[in-house]
């Protein structure tokens, strides 16, 4: 049997809208009780440093030039540089470091 | 009204990195896409549609493997799952009479770089600042992801590899004021890394998805943090209005 691309399409979109949208329209009110309200104040933090590393180390084709890019940003936001600013430092400090790695080598 | 205007210029503001970075992954999902057989106009749709890199990887595997259409419905479930909890956390930065179609549509554009600079918004969040960034990172993923099926990777290796950590620096910007201003989420975000990177190395861990082992360090991590350092009401509250009027303005 065949399957229409579609329906694919739409059976994965709606289930990832499921995902996203239950949530934020079944809770409606603050959450009283302190643990669950605790958990998810920790949720975000936890969420992002996870995708952040090693991820960050692994994305570009050298991973010194992911640990550096990773150094130069925690450095950008530790000083409060804005997030476009800290995004394109970890651009440039990439793209430097492979562009010099291909002289070196 | 003029709060809902600057709010979305905000959102648009934010959003032009994040576009930059969705563009060039974007690209690479096309040209698998395009393995499984979808034309540009089912690329564009499903990326406007279902908009997660992870998630539309493994909904390109199942088409490509015509398997039928209820293991589509649970390889999405278990590849999507960290937008329920992303989902869950927005829901308490949002006022409590914030009406339904405000909450499906911010609900519908959780991507993680859109849940991650609502989050890094001060006071509550309005709506309008994610219109802002959905308006621009959405069709920039879906035009990507289209033209990466119609070109395959046009971009130079070098740009898409530099271009490849500015989502990352996007969460860093997030996480480390963060961890700056309150020790306790410092230490989180430590144990986060290690973690992280013990999960990466860990052959238990191997034919987990990416987005399950997500899913499976926040609860387990956030868990661990809930119960040994309760936060105080005032620390989860967002008491203070939305700021989009004082930034725009300053």
């Amino acid at each position: 049997m065949t399957h229409n691309i579609y329906i694919y399409i739409l059976v994965a979109a709606a289930v990832s809208c499921l995902i996203r949208v239950l949530p934020l329209t079944l809770i409606r009110g603050k959450i009283k009780n302190p643990l669950i309200r605790s958990f998810l104040y920790y949720v975000p933090y936890v969420t992002l440093a996870v995708m952040t590393f090693p991820a960050i180390i692994t994305a570009p084709q050298i991973p010194i030039a992911g640990i550096l890019a990773l150094l130069a940003g925690i450095a950008a936001a530790w000083r409060g540089v804005n997030m476009m600013g800290i995004a394109a430092l970890c651009c440039a400090v990439v793209f430097v470091c492979e562009a010099v790695s291909a002289y070196i080598i | 009204m003029n709060r809902n205007k600057n709010a979305f210029t905000n959102g648009l503001r934010d959003g032009i990195p994040i576009a930059l970075g969705y563009f060039a992954v974007a690209f690479s999902l096309g040209i698998v896409a395009k393995k499984a057989g979808l034309d540009p106009l089912q690329g564009f749709l499903s990326s406007l549609l279902n908009h997660a890199s992870a998630g539309e990887y493994a909904e390109f595997t199942v088409i490509l493997a015509n398997a039928p259409y209820i293991e589509m419905a649970f390889v999405i479930l278990v590849t999507n799952i960290r937008y329920l909890l992303m989902s869950c956390a927005l829901s308490q930065k949002f006022d409590t009479d914030t009406s339904l179609i405000h909450r499906f549509l911010v609900g519908f554009g959780i991507t993680d770089e859109i849940f991650g600079i609502s989050i890094g918004r001060t006071g509550r969040l309005n709506p309008y600042y994610n219109y802002g960034a959905m308006a621009i990172a959405l069709p920039s993923w879906a035009m990507g992801t289209a033209i990466g099926i119609v070109a395959g990777n046009v971009l130079p290796l070098s740009v898409v590899s530099a271009l490849s950590v500015a989502l990352y620096g996007m969460f860093i910007a997030i996480i480390i004021p963060a961890s700056k201003t309150n020790k306790i989420v410092g230490g989180v975000v430590i144990v986060s890394f290690a973690a992280s990177f013990a999960a990466s190395r860990i052959p238990l861990f191997d034919r987990m998805s990416d987005s399950m082992k997500i899913s499976l360090l926040t609860v387990i991590i956030a868990g661990l943090a809930a119960v040994l350092f309760p936060v105080k009401d005032e620390d989860t509250v967002p008491t203070e209005p939305d700021k989009e009027v004082a930034e725009h303005d300053a």
